[in-house]
């Protein structure tokens, strides 16, 4: 700014100021006003970082957290938990013939049983999961490679699926319904479990498979074109993803309310996980009433229809059945972090105790003479 | 003279020539030709089309250009270019890693915001220069034939205008014309250079005697002159006329835009440099864009997390490439295909993922931190704008923080640069005490008036901070409202010169006049002294009377009047009376100039017309009062004057008897008569000056009017006296002296009367014959006002020596001659004057010394010591000569009495190329002697003081003699050596030389010096420097310096305009380093750090993730989350706490200046702490990825259900970090966490429960809302902050043990009651650096260099005789004694003066002032040290009895502070020949009492 015109102003506001004086005592200087905020003197807590303010706080999340580490850890512990590779890798395994020969164009299924003992009764409810290992479902492309649009229902979106669906956004000139790659890889094995009796019959496990979305995908996120009427009639002019056997409407013929895309094996495959290796719900094993356990021990025999390739990628398959606690599946890690962590302080804490016996008495009261 | 411009006769040839002439110099000046002659030639025959005109602009942009030129702007930051060109990146389709308007929104906002900041600051450019081009002025118009109001846009190069009294000029202007009779015009500069006093200017010497008003449409010459320049005190060029006479153009013709006209009722001039080529706006470069040194530190750590995030985005490339590559052919089901069907090869993959990886973690480049940074740079300014202890009552003025980038710089300033008049001083002049023919005066009143003037200052600011209502304003100045805008210019700047008190209680009149604070103007005469006047005038007037000569006078009272006269009139005062400010008092009684011409002297002082017993003669020039004028002159008329009046004499006053006897002046305004004395304002170039006309006045001896050819002095009983005023040698630096020559109408000799620095003069007086009395008179005389000198010196006062001369008619008519010479002379003009006036100022007789005091403004001492111990350096470059400028140095104890001094006084480069030299090598076997290795190598490698400062351990007590050790020298050079020191070849050994004092002191710099001096420091030792200055003179060095501060004083604008910050008193630098300064710098270097932190730990998630997602660019975090992170969910607190923190408290910080050096040493911001917190950013990050990641392994949990608690997880860390790292916590805080901690979760809910189908891909609806039901969500958000953050905060309980730094010991401090920490503080202060004594932490660090540098002296200085014990615990006791005269023989054993072997007053100390200065300091410690009084005792005894030691050369040997090691001490003794006894006594008997009181 030039000189002058800076004193231009300056003079203005000096003159105002002086009329200010002039007039009814109404002095306006400059001054700052003296409050706490302007003269940054609010009341404050100014702790200082040493061996003795701190010590404390590191006994006291050791003493917190120890009991919570020992909490978590034995209510994992109490979850039961039974795992079951099938995916056939190991030539004794009974399914490896199914999973050699087996990829996405073949057209019929293979079928393969596998037998495995469970040791101890399962008594609550349980839930049966298949696992997958290797399988990116977190693959940046794969993620986006779906129309929410379309599965919300949303006409527009069927017969034009975003173009996020590329390269599985239309099939032999018809949209694809459910378009995109998640959709695509639909995991598509079926599951069956038997219970083998002491005399050997096999008894089928009644499997709920409603109840595994998320209320909100099934009734909010995910609908039918056209309500759940005709979903034949509603999915009309589109094409079934390329990998899929049968068409979206046929998922589950049987439940109108778990057909289309509120089918809930569908809506649980879409929600992608976010680890390569993962387990997603497939079915669950309601809690009989009475005392009798929903799984007791015994001879089971789980029955696979194989139909999803693994191998080619390393993949491998796996059927879990897991009861479940407040703080969900087992997973004894959060209990051994909260141990560890508690101990880890517990332990700082008493180095700080020492250092603070050897140390930091000077700071307190040893310089200060009076 | 007059008929050079009317002679049309010769118009053509020097038009012809010039033309020709023009061609060759085209390049070097302009050509102005008068307007009017081409009025009908529309634009193309005018030769001044080519000049710019009077418009001004200084806007950035148009309108049109804004949008472009703004980007182009904001796009030179490279960190801008780089968010562009990511957020373009994201519409590729290949490589998009998010929704691209989603991407595109920070970068628009943060652009967005910086252009708005960027338009209101145009359009109030464009609003002030709108303002500024449609002011009003006069332009001549040929049409009209008169003066038209034309707008300042309008005026043209070659226009007449016409300036009317308090106008402000609109150019540069060629005075051509004044209505004032001397054809002077006054003007004030004020707006340019800062000096509020009047200026002359003259008319155009051709124009000098027109009769007639100028006429413009008379006008035929043309204007030859150099190109537009910045150099406001240069102007060259002639005037052609029609005849062909040239005539020089000097400055003094030149009116510069910005000045205003004062006391001028009309003038004219033509206008040479317009608009943006005048002067002013030429000086006005735009402000240099300042950097701070941390940005520039932050902008390298920008570069490395650049470097990062491309190792990081190349190693998931690479990672990609591989995950691809081991699928081989088999394409797994879940790799999707590019969205065209092809399959992409692994490496193309590779290549497009390095691209989205980019862009993924392009938050690892903080594009938030450049606006944090801003906005808490903007709250830091307000907080010290708003800071009432930088707040001025007195000038109602607050600090001003110009610069708005470089706050945090204020913290970390290593070199001071401090003008001196104004700035450490008070630039009031207040006459203290004199000597008059070697008799001295204490004016002890005076002294006790000036006490209470100080008493009454400190009761005022109490009474005054409840709001007194008292007028400010006078009337002269409200009527002047018409033209406020332009005309109320002196007004203000004069309100500014009040002082503290007085602001309140001066009087209305007062008010405009600059130097003139009661303080300054009422001197209390001393009795005895007053008496001595009265008796003396009142001798003249009965010798008058009866007309005796007045030599008769006893010598000692004609001395005394002489004294008095010379102070009335050897001067530049101009007179104005109260009534109409700043219109000067007239009372003219002759028109007539002084002599100019040989002709004129001729005409005035040859014996032409011989007529004796002319009986009125010797009341020529006599100006009788108003009662007795007619009875005067008659009774005058005794023969007996005439007979002992040469003839000479008579014959010229006969001369000016016509003229000059009138007994009622003619255009003297009889109410003027009536005003008191007291009430005219005398406005003066320096305020020196006007305190000795000041001090002249209360002794009755005032002067009443001052004109080019008279002076009027109004003398008890005598009246009215008017003196001849024949030659005015003005002053100058080089001659250091001024001389009036006037004919003395009592006696009617020819007198010149030469005031001047004492060095000079005391080598012009005249050798007295010590044959006869008078003789023996004259050198009792001399002696003695050369100790009185010294002594006055060495209270600090200016010192300034008046002598006399009379020459007789032959003597002067011989001067004349080769004088007027030398003033008509063409060709090296200024040279033959000053030899011209070499000539006259010989022989001289001494009447006396004046001691002014120039006031140190409060607390400049203490402030300086405060900096010194914060670890500045501190140097002083003043324009001032050496004498002042060393006992003002000594006053603000910026040299100690005990500490050496380098003089470097050189003629010659070869001169200073040895000096330097020999200073080198006595530094270093100095040194060398007293050190130990270490402390070498910190000598060779850093010369930061207290670089080596964390010396907590008691064991260095060696290393931290290395600072005092060095710095316990002063340095004090001079403008002449300094410009041989600076070149080139010299400058390192200056450096090394100046940079191993303590102290350093240029004197007689000129402004580019300053600058140089700067420049060169900050450049080769790459040090922080701050400059200081408040005058016109300092604003080069301001500009260049990291950090100009500018005060806003007494001298106006100009430094203001150049500083980033204002202050209005020295003092308040002290606040604004150590508590501003330390904290803007902390608070900053701590935001910067946890900038990174937080970016580097967030973006290191992601980056952990792509571990598990076959590094294909997924990330678990929601795009929404990761671009909102930094602006909004973390943003809040961290700006909080940048402008809010405080790790010490403002007392502390200022009571412990030590602590600054944390600054200083950027110990908050170190390169490896960038790296630390980058490490730990990954550990947290770790922490934070896979606590989650083990706790929700082989789960079902899907990708943003897992991701959330993440980036909870992070936020909690990342806010909890800045949890342990904020060191106060106010409710604002508190706030500020809660608040993000909040808003993250209602943006989460919101964003979550908004919309199921919209934000593909993660379509997060109801996450955040089923996580909450969670109680592993609950478990995960506990744990995973505290394990991430233990190592931290370990480290942190256990620095603030084991190794608490500095500023951790001052927060301890802190929070110790008040009491307590008092007591604690005056103990270091006692105790420092004592090694013998066991340090307790605290005193660790407060090392003052200052008492340090005591300690050593008295520990080497007894040691050389025994060893004594107890001298060791004293370290206060060498200030509190006061220096003796031995250890002043040590500490001036080394003065290089191989020019002047003078005496030279200012190395000697200042016993008075040291010991008044400590008074303060020694207070507090004074209960701690009581039990070594009797030590005290006897060792100051010993003391002052031992024999001097400074009048040989010795060699003394000295022990170390160590005591184990001898070595030889170089002693050379070349000044101190004159000891003078008094003082030596004074001391003597004074010192023990210090002692003991």
């Amino acid at each position: 700014m030039m000189a002058s015109s800076y004193n231009a102003k300056e003079e203005d506001g000096h003159h105002s100021g002086a009329a200010n004086h002039g007039g009814a005592g109404a002095v306006k200087s400059k001054k700052p006003d003296n409050t706490a905020f302007k003269q940054q003197r609010l009341p404050a807590w100014q702790p200082i970082l040493t061996a003795g303010t701190v010590l404390p706080a590191f006994f006291v999340i050791g003493l917190i957290f120890i009991p919570i580490g020992i909490g978590l850890y034995v209510s994992s512990n109490n979850i039961k938990e039974f795992e079951v590779d099938y995916t056939g890798v190991d030539i004794s395994s009974p399914c490896h013939p199914c999973a050699k020969n087996f990829s996405w164009n073949a057209t019929t299924p293979c079928p393969c049983s596998v037998h495995f003992t469970l040791e101890q009764p399962f008594e609550s409810n349980v839930f049966m999961y298949y696992g997958l290992s290797n399988f990116y479902q977190n693959h940046r492309r794969y993620v986006k490679s779906r129309d929410d649009s379309q599965l919300n229902g949303d006409r527009s979106a069927l017969t034009n699926p975003s173009k996020e669906c590329e390269p599985y956004r239309t099939s032999e000139g018809l949209p694809i319904a459910p378009c995109g790659a998640i959709a695509n890889s639909l995991f598509n094995d079926t599951l069956k479990l038997y219970y083998i009796d002491s005399n050997g019959t096999r008894n089928e496990i009644p499997l709920v498979k409603k109840g595994i979305a998320w209320w909100t995908d099934k009734h909010v996120k995910f609908r039918n074109p056209g309500g759940n009427d005709n979903l034949t009639l509603a999915f009309k002019g589109t094409s079934k993803p390329v990998n899929w056997r049968k068409p979206v409407y046929e998922l589950d013929p049987n439940d109108d309310d778990n057909n289309g895309f509120t089918n809930e094996d569908f809506i649980v495959w879409m929600r992608t996980a976010a680890l390569p290796t993962f387990r997603k719900l497939y079915r669950i094993i309601q809690k009989k009433s009475g005392s009798t356990p929903t799984l007791p021990s015994g001879q089971y025999v789980l029955d696979i229809t194989y139909n999803y390739p693994v191998l080619s990628f390393d993949g491998r398959k796996r059927m879990i059945l897991s009861t479940i606690s407040w703080m969900g599946g087992k997973n004894p890690f959060l209990g051994i972090a909260y141990i560890t962590v508690g101990s880890i302080c517990f332990f700082l804490g008493v180095v700080l105790l020492i250092i603070h016996h050897k140390y930091d008495t000077r700071n307190n009261s040893a310089d200060i003479p009076n | 003279m007059a008929r050079d411009g009317e002679d049309p006769g010769m118009a053509k040839t020097p038009k012809v020539k010039r033309q020709r002439k023009k061609k060759t110099k085209e390049n070097k000046t302009r050509t102005v030709h008068a307007n009017l002659l081409y009025d009908h030639a529309k634009g193309e025959e005018n030769p001044n089309r080519h000049y710019a005109n009077n418009k001004i602009k200084t806007t950035k942009y148009t309108v049109l250009s804004f949008l472009p030129k703004n980007l182009f702007e904001q796009f030179h930051r490279f960190a801008n270019v780089y968010f562009v060109f990511i957020a373009l990146l994201n519409f590729v389709p290949v490589v998009n890693a998010f929704q691209p308007e989603l991407a595109l929104a920070p970068v628009v906002f943060i652009l967005s915001v910086t252009a708005i900041k960027d338009l209101w600051e145009d359009y109030r450019r464009h609003r002030s220069d709108k303002e500024i081009n449609h002011m009003d002025c006069l332009v001549f118009s040929r049409v009209e034939r008169r003066y038209v109001e034309k707008y300042w846009k309008e005026v043209r190069v070659g226009d007449f205008i016409k300036l009317r009294c308090n106008e402000i000029l609109p150019a540069d202007v060629l005075l051509l014309s004044s209505s004032d009779p001397d054809r002077l015009c006054h003007i004030e500069t004020a707006t340019l250079d800062g000096e509020t006093n009047l200026k002359q200017r003259q008319v155009v010497r051709s124009f000098f005697d027109l009769d007639c008003d100028f006429d413009p449409l008379k006008y035929y010459s043309i204007i030859e002159c150099e190109k537009p320049n910045n150099d406001l005190n240069r102007f060259r060029g002639y005037i052609i006329h029609r005849s062909g006479r040239r005539d020089a153009l000097y400055k003094e013709n030149l009116l510069l835009r910005g000045c205003t006209i004062r006391n001028t009722e009309e003038a004219v001039g033509i206008v040479i440099y317009a608009g943006h080529e005048t002067k002013a706006m030429l000086n006005n470069n735009g402000p240099r864009y300042k950097r701070s040194k941390l940005e520039r530190q932050m902008n390298v750590d920008v570069f490395w997390c650049v470097i990062i995030l491309l190792v990081m985005c190349l190693f998931t490339a690479v990672g990609h490439g591989l995950w691809m590559f081991q699928y081989g052919d088999k394409r797994p089901v879940f790799d999707v295909l590019s969205p065209e069907g092809t399959d992409l090869s692994p490496i193309m993959s590779a290549i497009y993922l390095f691209l989205t990886m980019i862009i993924v973690f392009q938050v690892l480049i903080p594009i938030s931190l450049f606006v944090s940074i801003e906005i808490v740079k903007i709250c830091q300014v307000y907080f010290i704008h708003q800071d009432m202890e930088l707040y001025d009552e007195e000038t109602d003025s607050q600090l001003q923080c110009r610069a708005l980038n470089i706050t945090e710089d204020l913290g970390q300033m290593q070199y001071i640069f401090s003008d001196k008049t104004g700035t450490l001083t008070e630039n009031k002049m207040v006459f203290r005490r004199c000597t008059v023919a070697g008799v001295e005066y204490s004016h002890d009143a005076n002294a006790r008036r000036l006490a209470m003037y100080q008493e009454m200052d400190s009761e005022e600011e109490e009474c005054t901070s409840h709001g007194g209502t008292l007028p400010r304003r006078d009337s002269v100045a409200s009527h002047q409202s018409a033209r406020v805008v332009l005309r109320s210019q002196s007004t203000k700047s004069h309100r500014r010169t009040g002082s503290r008190a007085e602001a309140k209680r001066a009087s209305i009149l007062s008010k405009h006049t600059a130097f003139s604070s009661p303080m300054e103007k009422d001197i209390t005469p001393d009795p005895q002294l007053l008496d001595k006047v009265n008796e003396c005038s009142s001798q003249m007037e009965f010798m008058r009377f009866h007309s005796q000569p007045t030599s008769q006078l006893p010598s000692d009272l004609a001395d005394i009047i002489d004294f008095f006269i010379a102070l009335t009139v050897c001067n530049t005062v101009v007179v104005s009376s109260p009534n109409q400010p700043r219109q000067k008092v007239r009372m003219r009684f002759e028109l007539k100039s002084p002599v100019k011409t040989i002709e004129d002297f001729i005409k005035r002082f040859t014996p032409s017309r011989l007529t004796s017993g002319s009986n009125s003669s010797s009341s020529s020039s006599l100006i009788t009062s108003r009662s007795s004028n007619k009875g005067c002159s008659s009774m005058l008329s005794s023969p007996s004057a005439e007979s002992t009046l040469t003839k000479l004499d008579e014959e010229k006053h006969h001369g000016s008897l016509e003229h000059a006897f009138s007994p009622v002046p003619p255009c003297y305004d009889g109410k003027a008569w009536n005003i008191e004395e007291g009430e005219l304002r005398y406005e003066a170039e320096s305020p020196d000056e006007a305190a000795l006309v000041y001090a002249a006045r209360a002794y009755k001896c005032s002067l009443v009017g001052r004109l080019p050819d008279q002076v009027t002095v109004e003398l008890p009983h005598l009246g009215k006296l008017s003196f001849e005023l024949l030659h005015t040698l003005g002053f100058d630096s080089t001659r250091k002296r001024m001389s009036v020559v006037v004919r003395h109408p009592l006696t009617d000799q020819i007198t010149v009367y030469t005031k001047g620095a004492d060095s000079v003069i005391m080598d012009l007086i005249k050798p007295p014959d010590t044959g006869n009395s008078k003789g023996k008179r004259q050198k009792k005389i001399v002696s003695r006002t050369q100790n009185y000198l010294n002594l006055y010196a060495a209270d600090g006062l200016r010192t300034l020596c008046i002598a006399k001369k009379i020459l007789s008619k032959e003597q002067y008519a011989c001067w004349l001659q080769r004088h007027l010479e030398a003033e008509t002379a063409i060709q090296g003009r200024e040279e033959l004057l000053f030899e011209s006036a070499l000539r006259l100022e010989t022989n001289l007789q001494l009447l006396g010394a004046t001691g002014i005091e120039d006031r140190l403004q409060d607390g400049v001492p203490e402030t300086i010591a405060s900096l010194r111990q914060a670890g500045l350096q501190i140097w002083v470059l003043t324009g001032d000569k050496q004498e002042t400028a060393v006992n003002i140095a000594y006053a603000c104890k910026l040299l100690d009495p005990e500490e050496e001094i380098l003089t470097l006084n050189a003629d010659s480069q070869e001169a200073c190329a040895l000096l330097l030299e020999e200073s080198l090598h006595y530094i270093q076997a100095k040194f060398l002697c007293n050190s130990t290795d270490q402390s070498t190598k910190a000598f060779h490698n850093n010369f930061i003081p207290f670089d080596i400062y964390p010396s907590s351990s008691p064991s260095s007590s060696s290393s931290h003699t290395a600072p005092f050790m060095v710095h316990r020298l002063g340095l004090v050079i001079d403008g002449r050596t300094l410009a041989y020191a600076l070149d080139k070849t010299l400058e390192d050994k200056f450096l090394a030389v100046a940079r191993s004092c303590r102290s350093v002191l240029c004197c007689r710099s000129t402004p580019l010096q300053k600058s140089m001096v700067v420049k060169l420091v900050r450049n080769k030792l790459k040090v922080m420097t701050l400059a200081i200055g408040d005058g016109a003179n300092d604003v080069s060095m301001i500009q260049v310096a990291d950090v100009g501060v500018g005060i806003s004083g007494q001298e106006g604008m100009q430094a203001v305009m150049a500083s980033d910050f204002a202050l209005p008193r020295f003092r308040y630098l002290k606040k604004l380093l150590l508590v501003h300064g330390h904290w803007c710098y902390s608070r900053l270097a701590n935001m910067i750090l946890y900038f990174f932190y937080k970016n580097a730990m967030f973006v290191a998630l992601i980056f952990w993730y792509q571990f598990y997602c076959g590094f294909s660019g997924s990330a678990m975090i929601d795009q929404w989350y990761l671009i909102f992170f930094n602006l909004m969910f973390s943003a809040f607190p961290q700006l909080i706490t940048g402008t809010l923190d405080k790790d010490v408290s403002a007392e502390t910080l200022q009571q412990l200046p030590q602590l600054y050096v944390n600054g200083q040493n950027s110990e908050e911001y170190k390169p490896y702490m960038f790296w630390m917190n980058m490490i730990d950013a990954f550990y947290q990050s770790l922490i934070c990825f896979f606590i989650p990641y083990f706790a929700y392994a082989d789960s079902d949990v899907d990708l943003f259900t897992w991701g959330t608690p993440i980036t909870t997880l992070a936020l909690f860390t990342i806010l909890v970090h800045l949890g342990i790292e904020t060191k106060t916590w106010t409710w604002m805080n508190w706030l500020s966490i809660s608040f993000s901690i909040a808003l993250f979760f209602t943006v989460a809910l919101c964003y979550n429960a908004s919309c199921p189908t919209c934000y593909s891909p993660s379509n997060p609806y109801w996450t955040m809302q089923r996580l909450l039901q969670d109680p592993l969500f609950y478990l995960l958000c506990i744990i995973t902050p505290i394990a991430a953050l233990l190592p931290r905060y370990f480290y942190r309980a256990c620095q603030g043990t084991l190794f608490p730094s500095p500023v951790q010991v001052g927060r301890q401090l802190d929070k110790l009651p008040a009491e307590t920490r008092r007591n604690i503080l005056s103990l270091s202060r006692v105790k420092v650096g004592s090694p013998l004594s066991p340090k307790p932490p605290f005193l660790s660090l407060s090392k003052p260099p200052v008492t340090g540098g005591n300690k050593k002296d008295q520990k080497s200085f007894p040691s050389s005789k025994t060893s004594q014990g107890p001298v060791l615990q004293t370290d206060q006791q060498g200030q509190r004694r006061g220096p003796t005269d031995s250890e002043r023989g040590l500490s001036d054993l080394y003065t290089l003066v191989p020019t002047e072997i003078d005496t030279l007053p200012y190395t000697k100390d200042a016993p008075q002032l040291s010991e008044e200065q400590q008074s303060p300091q020694t207070k507090d410690s004074e209960g701690l040290d009581k039990s070594l009084e009797t030590s005290d005792l006897s060792l100051s005894g010993w003391i002052t009895s031992t024999p001097l030691l400074t009048q040989t050369d010795s060699i003394q040997l000295n022990l170390l502070p160590d005591g184990d090691a001898q070595c030889v001490r170089y002693t050379r003794d070349s000044v101190e020949k004159v000891k003078p006894a008094a003082q030596r006594t004074e001391q003597e008997t004074g010192q023990p009492l210090h002692v003991t009181s």
